[in-house]
């Protein structure tokens, strides 16, 4: 085993003394690392990126936001829920049906008898509409998001940020993270697109946000 | 696709580019189905694009991060199988293919399964690793809609993105319907009906296996995350639910540090599909408890890497983020198709990458004729987002192909040639005559046919006889004295 | 300006009508045009068909025919061409030469110039004072577009000719499938790749199609001839040498002309 190693090491080492290649130096960062915007910006550049992915969108301040979960879900059919067990309880207690706190130690193919999750999210990018979910009690486990075929997330306004760079500055490089930019979806016939194929197919982001709902898109 | 010389492998085909290309250049379906999508694929790539006004830098900064990988690979590699170690993962290295798939098969073998998933991926198609784990009685299932079309047709991909680009939808329904167990037989064509056969066939699978098989898109060697950068989710499927995950990671596939996520999550979905963001990137950082696979293994692999990083001008391929970008803007990949290529790489990152990978073996080898098989044309070069210079690149493979292996008669022709333009003397006499070449045309003064190696070129166009009198002969007589003494003296009379 | 005129051997032996209107179109702007006869190519063929050792010699032909000092600049009429001078000359003489020739191999490229450059950027004009009353679609050369980046300054001097029906070009951006050695090494991919090229300049009903290379336009043109499209092939020189008083036609121009397709 080791010997491949020693052997790929002087390799490289030969053909660097073969190529001659002068070392790079620092690497020039003149691209944008932060961008000026108001909440209120990114949070309307979110809505239109979220819905050109055609995920489903609403809004609701903190104290709306336990009837908007039940809504949504309702609206989604759902009567099996499971949520990230570092989510309020108090959240899921408008909702008529069976919500319970996901069990990490559980077996996640399990998952796949449930209808809907819901989970927090750690930071999102408006700009390229993209949500990151670090696993961990209020984002759950991977599998948690992956299984069942609706995922009811919550974007709150304060973890949205304006690009790329900035979403990646605020994650944990030794947790796991997904990223989603809408639901799953495919190009592969005909570079035709359709939305739902391995991962949920439904896709709802409810961003939290203090001031007083707009009228709900999509 | 063919073994060669005993080592396993999609790096090499059969036959040259030339020959493979007749079977694309006459498949009206797939021209047709190429056209459709490249240009598609075109046209949604400028768009996103064009929305950023750092894309040049942003283009620039990724060259500069990857030339640096480059710089500094047995430093980062060090670095990264030790972050991915103290995270509980297990590194192993391969110098090849066949080394490569033993390692894998072994793997599999220590959890008594032979059936495992596969997350689409470059580098396990580059080592034929199917075939090697199928020799060894292991099946592995692809997940990737493109990529069980591909197997279920017992076909090979064609594109690094789109594998099945060459096929249609009512093609697609045909190969679901003979290879796709319990399909419904009333199956449509609609992409989305064929994209939910496909959700259903695979569900059970990905309940059920315990072992799948991912290539890995960035490797970060500071803190040795993982990443897989997919749409459909079955990547998801197989990096989470499997007890044991096993990576194959070509060793220039490093970035130094987490932030330079940043640079290359912008650079690759535009480039690659065309979106802002593709639907989902998965990062993982060696085990988590209780949470996805409890065994970790990463595959590092050589496989003619370490060849390619020994020309200063080649090794730049090694910059390439397989995005393909460069395919879907080249008109000789548009035209003849990724069969073409005979390598896992088609397009015109294939015609620089995989020369290199495996070099010329003989006069004959078929991918001597790859870095021939482009215009120069230079659209690769203006969209590749880490600055690959693509078209220098095969200037060079044609120098070391020409150098090894000089192609005769043509070397001899070009030395003539070099003789003749390089004594003044010598071509003003020959320009002289070129106008005996008058001789071909007909009485219409058009040469419709021309024997030898030229017999191509009359083969679709016809060709002006030479002219009476060279350029040079004229300048050298008095109508062009006049015309032009007398056009200047204009101009100066106007002044 | 006192301007150094490389015909290129193509030029020089196929097409000498793109060159006798691009030194009269120089000529009439009011400068010298010098014809050095120690010219002869520019070593793009070598070059692209892997043949570097062997383009020396070229780039030193080259070099020595424009070393003069005397000499503003040099012009020519092919965009392929003048990148093959500004791309690979030094590199070349860098790598296989000799630093003598590297030098003077720098000093020449840099001064070298493809004649829409020249026009717009050293002359200083768009209106050449052309007139050609006929339909033309252009096409932009891989060469001019992506390695030279002309940019639109041969679309802005044809906008400027009086009396012209300038049609844009599907696909403009698209390679017409020559690649020099490449049209015989990969003839049936290059012949699909002129047929599209040539169905795109027919779809546009022009009359003539032009360009600032005239290998391109050997290639085009030699497909639109094979098919009777009713459309020829014409070197953006001869049309911005046509003017009232010496309009260009196929058997006419103010200079003697040679049979074209």
């Amino acid at each position: 085993m080791s010997d491949a190693k020693d052997a790929i090491l002087r390799r490289i080492r030969d053909a660097e003394a073969q190529a001659a290649a002068a070392p790079e130096g620092r690497v020039a960062r003149s691209y944008r690392t932060s961008t000026e915007s108001t909440a209120g910006q990114r949070r309307e550049l979110l809505i239109d990126r979220l819905l050109d992915y055609r995920a489903m969108v609403r809004e609701a301040t903190p104290t709306e936001l336990p009837a908007t979960i039940a809504a949504v879900l309702s609206e989604a059919g759902a009567t099996r829920v499971r949520y990230a067990p570092g989510l309020d309880a108090a959240l899921l207690a408008r909702f008529d049906g069976e919500a319970l706190p996901d069990d990490p130690s559980s077996d996640p193919r399990l998952l796949d008898r449930v209808d809907a999750v819901v989970t927090d999210s750690h930071v999102t990018a408006a700009a390229t509409g993209t949500i990151c979910l670090q696993a961990g009690p209020t984002n759950g486990r991977r599998a948690l998001t992956l299984v069942p075929d609706c995922h009811v997330c919550l974007v709150r306004d304060e973890s949205v940020v304006y690009g790329v760079p900035e979403m990646v500055a605020r994650l944990d490089p030794l947790l796991p993270v997904t990223m989603v930019s809408g639901p799953s979806a495919t190009s592969d016939i005909e570079l035709s697109r359709v939305e739902g194929v391995h991962g949920p197919r439904r896709l709802i982001v409810i961003l939290v946000h203090p001031g007083p709902p707009e009228a709900t898109p999509g | 696709m063919s073994t060669f010389l005993g080592m396993p492998g999609h790096l090499r085909g059969v036959e040259s580019f030339p020959r493979a290309a007749h079977r694309g250049l006459t498949n009206a379906t797939q021209r047709h189905n190429l056209t459709h999508a490249t240009t598609t694929i075109r046209d949604k790539r400028a768009a996103v694009v064009a929305e950023l006004d750092d894309w040049q830098e942003l283009r620039a900064a990724g060259s500069a991060i990857k030339r640096d990988v480059l710089a500094r690979l047995p430093e980062l590699l060090e670095q990264f199988e030790a972050a991915v170690t103290a995270r509980g993962g297990i590194v192993h290295w391969a110098r090849d293919a066949a080394e490569a798939g033993a390692i894998v098969t072994d793997l599999i073998r220590a959890t008594g399964e032979t059936e495992v998933l596969k997350v689409k991926s470059m580098a396990t198609q580059e080592i034929a690793l199917n075939e090697q784990l199928a020799a060894a009685g292991i099946h592995a299932q692809e997940t990737d809609l493109a990529e069980l079309i591909i197997q279920l047709g017992h076909d090979t991909p064609s594109h690094i993105l789109v594998p099945a680009i060459h096929r249609n939808r009512a093609e697609i329904r045909d190969i679901f319907l003979a290879g796709m167990p319990g399909v419904d037989p009333d199956l449509s064509t609609e992409p989305a009906d064929l994209a939910e056969a496909s959700r259903v066939f695979l569900r059970t699978q990905f309940l059920r296996t315990r072992v799948a098989i991912s290539g890995c898109n960035f490797g970060i060697a500071e803190t040795g995350t993982v990443s897989v950068v997919e749409s459909e989710g079955n990547g998801r499927m197989c990096v989470t639910l499997p007890q044991t995950l096993i990576t194959v990671m070509g060793i220039e596939k490093l970035l130094p540090t987490y932030r330079d996520l940043e640079v290359f999550l912008q650079l690759l979905p535009r480039s690659s599909t065309g979106e802002r963001m593709n639907p989902y990137t998965s990062l993982w950082t060696g085990v988590t408890p209780d949470d996805g696979p409890q065994e970790f293994h990463i595959v590092l692999l050589d496989n003619g890497r370490t060849r390619a990083l020994a020309d200063s001008v080649g090794r730049e391929a090694l910059k390439c983020i397989r995005c393909s970008a460069c395919l879907n803007v080249c008109p000789v990949y548009e035209r003849a198709g990724g069969h073409a290529y005979g390598s896992t790489y088609p397009g015109p990152i294939g015609a620089i990458l995989t020369p290199q990978l495996t070099g010329f073996e003989s006069a004959d080898d078929p991918n001597g004729s790859l870095p021939f098989a482009s215009s120069l044309c230079g659209r690769c070069n203006e969209v590749c987002p880490v600055e690959i210079p693509i078209t220098d690149i095969l200037l060079e493979l044609r120098h070391r192909k020409v150098t090894e292996y000089p192609p005769v008669p043509e070397a001899t022709m070009m030395q003539t040639l070099t003789q003749l333009w390089s004594h003044p003397r010598l071509w003003n006499a020959a320009a002289g005559m070129v106008a005996l070449g008058r001789v071909l045309g007909g009485r219409d003064h058009t040469i419709t046919s021309v024997p030898g190696f030229l017999g191509g070129w009359t083969s679709v166009r016809d060709v002006a006889v030479p002219p009476k009198q060279t350029f040079r002969q004229w300048f050298a007589g008095s109508e062009a004295q006049h015309l032009l003494t007398a056009a200047r003296r204009g101009a100066e009379g106007e002044a | 300006m006192r301007v150094g005129l490389f015909a290129t051997c193509i030029g020089d032996v196929m097409f000498p009508d793109a060159v006798k209107a691009t030194a009269l179109v120089i000529s009439r702007l009011g400068h010298e045009v010098v014809f050095p006869t120690e010219q002869s190519c520019c070593g793009q063929m070598h070059v692209n068909t892997g043949y570097q050792r062997e383009a020396v010699p070229l780039v030193r032909t080259y070099t020595d025919a424009f070393a003069d000092p005397a000499l503003d600049c040099v012009v020519i009429p092919s965009g392929s061409c003048t990148a093959a001078v500004r791309e690979h000359h030094v590199r070349l003489a860098e790598r296989y030469g000799d630093p003598a020739l590297a030098d003077g191999a720098r000093r020449v490229s840099t001064k070298s110039y493809d004649l829409a450059e020249f026009l717009i950027d050293l002359a200083g004009v768009e209106d050449v004072g052309a007139f050609f009353p006929h339909r033309v679609t252009y096409h932009a050369s891989c060469h001019s577009l992506r390695f030279l980046r002309v940019g639109d300054r041969p679309y802005r001097l044809l906008q400027a000719v009086a009396d012209i029906d300038l049609v844009p070009l599907p696909n403009r951006e698209e390679c017409c499938g020559f690649g020099g050695t490449f049209s015989l090494k990969n003839a049936e991919t290059s012949a699909a790749m002129v047929a599209d090229k040539a169905r795109h300049v027919s779809e546009t009903a022009a009359e003539y199609v032009t360009a600032g290379d005239a290998s391109c336009l050997m290639n085009i043109g030699g497909a639109l001839a094979r098919q009777r499209a009713g459309v020829r092939a014409l070197h953006l020189a001869e049309i911005l040498a046509s003017t009232r008083a010496h309009p260009w036609s196929p058997t006419s121009a103010a200079y003697t002309k040679e049979f074209m397709l």
